[in-house]
């Protein structure tokens, strides 16, 4: 359209371009309004978002914090030699002694020896479900590896007191049934469905064309399993081993009563041992509050929750090596 | 003389869902066999029946045989030294999670050569026939999933020709390579079936009529009809092949 007469009609060309302009501003503040609301509706959600994210670190720190603090009065007196060098733990005589060498070594000792029969057969496990059993056998096998991860730990170490201690006594030579190998096995025995779920998870997660490819150049399962699986899901099966360990080394019901708690290095795997955990568990309840006896139990959850810590962090490195290596 | 590899009557079907119905075809020794056809018309199916990879689909059932050098492949002694005469080319690259290197070299190890300059005249030779050599002989150990897509899949040629296999099944093998190093790769097949009998799966008809000796043409799980490559794009004997292969549907 030609432009109206100046004279005769400006009222309607102004009041139509008015409009429209007025429309358009009413269009966009609207927008922007609506902008603005949903702009502080994206606030809110990433502050929670962000705060779920912080709030493991927050309580990761209140539970250092607070340890630490039940911790602290003992600290600037401990004798830290006698800590960490002797075995004399007596912390209850007139004259206490807090040596925890021992428990330190028991904890490991029961772990590593528990590692060292959960992870083959764990990896075993998770190789067969994964890639030799038949759909219908793989589904009853998961079912059978939940259950096994509901167990109690304290029935576990029902299984320890009852089953396992009369069996090392008759056949393994044990003077005591509750010792370092009965903890160990019940210790296994509770790592291996975590080990075999995770790790499981990781071989299925690998695409099948690697297997289709390994298979194809010839190879037979195994060596599609040792050559291309592993190597593929190494990470996922890495994760699942130290996931392992940790529930091993902080796992305390099953071997409070399966371990024999008796406070000494052991030098077989029939020997009773006493761990860190158990120590806790066993001696909390007689410890009044605000003595060192109490403190230094404290002090010993502080070192757990170290020595749990360093193995995540070195867990994390090595699949970081892992992870560099393949990137090199 | 025997046929290298003879389809008779071959049926597949994946859980009672036909992929396949009566595939009688024959493949004479060192040529090239240029299979064609629509998507989803079971191309693939018909290259995993000769290397019994098809096994690993639990759902599919096989009917008919399928002979290697006269021999029926569910017959054989072991699956596993029939799997190794024949090597495989999937459409998709799969680069092993081990170094460029031990990805050619896992196939000629395990059949025993242990020498590590044998070890790198394979190497060497089977990256020069898959393109790939001038792109990766300065990081040899780098891990093979690392490579580019069209890279892994010359890097799956090149596994499959570790193998010296006396069959080279090719799946859509150019999919994700440039043209000009496509074109590469098929100067080299040409002269490869100087050793070995090739067959090849192809969406690309020209593809086809470029390379193969013989062309057959799937239609909706059937075999329509084959022939010699020049008869086949020339004088097809049924009207609805012209059409395919002359790009007019597919």
């Amino acid at each position: 359209m030609s432009l109206p007469p100046a004279a005769a009609e400006p009222p309607k060309a102004a009041v139509p371009t008015g409009d429209g302009k007025d429309a358009g501003a009413k269009a966009r503040a609207a927008e922007r309004r609506g902008g603005r609301a949903t702009f502080r509706g994206e606030m809110v959600i990433e502050f929670l978002i962000r705060l779920c994210g912080w709030s493991s670190i927050i309580c990761v720190a209140a539970i250092f914090y607070f340890i630490f603090q039940e911790a602290a009065p003992v600290l600037p007196k401990m004798n830290w030699g006698e800590f960490f060098g002797s075995v004399t733990w007596r912390p209850t005589s007139a004259e206490p002694r807090y040596g925890a060498l021992a428990l330190i070594v028991g904890n490991f000792a029961v772990a590593i020896v528990a590692m060292a029969m959960a992870v083959p057969l764990g990896l075993g496990a998770a190789v067969y479900i994964s890639e030799f059993a038949g759909p219908r056998v793989r589904e009853t096998m998961k079912i059978a590896i939940e259950v096994l991860a509901a167990v109690p730990s304290i029935v576990w170490g029902f299984i320890g007191l009852t089953i396992i201690s009369p069996l090392l006594i008759k056949y393994a030579g044990a003077e005591l049934g509750s010792n370092l190998l009965n903890g160990s096995v019940i210790l296994a025995l509770m790592s291996v469905p975590l080990i075999v779920s995770i790790s499981e998870d990781a071989l299925r997660a690998v695409p099948d064309s690697y297997r289709e490819a390994a298979m194809a150049l010839g190879a037979n399962k195994w060596e599609m399993v040792r050559r291309v699986l592993f190597p593929a899901a190494r990470n996922g099966l890495l994760a699942a081993c130290m996931l392992g360990v940790g529930r091993a080394v902080g796992e305390t019901m099953a071997v409070l009563l399966a371990t024999g708690n008796v406070v000494q290095i052991p030098h077989s795997f029939v020997d009773p041992i006493k761990t860190l955990t158990a120590t806790i568990a066993a001696e909390m309840g007689e410890a009044t509050p605000g003595q060192p006896h109490y403190q230094v139990l404290f002090l010993i959850g502080i070192l757990l929750l170290v020595i749990t810590c360093a193995i995540n962090v070195i867990a994390d490195f090595i699949i970081k090596g892992a992870k560099a290596k393949a990137n090199a | 003389m025997t046929p290298h590899i003879e389809f008779r009557n071959l049926s597949v079907s994946y859980g009672g869902k036909r992929a396949l119905g009566g595939i009688s075809l024959t493949v004479p020794r060192n040529t090239i066999l240029g299979i064609v056809g629509p998507a989803n018309s079971g191309k693939t199916t018909l290259l995993k029946t000769i290397n019994r990879t098809i096994e690993f689909i639990s759902a599919a059932k096989v009917e008919g045989e399928v002979f290697v050098d006269g021999e029926e492949v569910r017959a054989v002694e072991s699956v596993y030294a029939l799997r190794r005469r024949i090597g495989m080319v999937f459409p998709l690259p799969v680069g092993l999670p081990m170094s460029v290197y031990d990805n050619v070299a896992y196939a000629p190890r395990r059949m025993g050569i242990h020498n590590k300059a044998e070890l790198d005249v394979i190497v060497e030779q089977c990256l020069r026939d898959s393109v790939l050599w001038d792109e990766v002989k300065d990081r040899l150990d780098l891990l093979g999933t690392r490579l580019s897509g069209g890279q892994q899949q010359r890097l799956t040629l090149a596994r499959a020709l570790s193998l010296s296999p006396e069959i080279l099944c090719l799946d859509e093998f150019s999919i994700a390579i440039d043209p000009v190093t496509t074109m590469k790769i098929e100067e080299v097949l040409s002269r490869l079936r100087e050793r070995m009998t090739i067959v090849l799966v192809t969406n690309l008809t020209q593809q086809a009529r470029r390379m193969a000796d013989h062309v057959a043409f799937i239609n909706a799980s059937e075999l329509v009809e084959w022939g010699e490559t020049g008869q086949m794009f020339s004088a097809p004997v049924k009207a609805i092949t012209g059409r395919y292969l002359n790009g007019e549907f597919g």
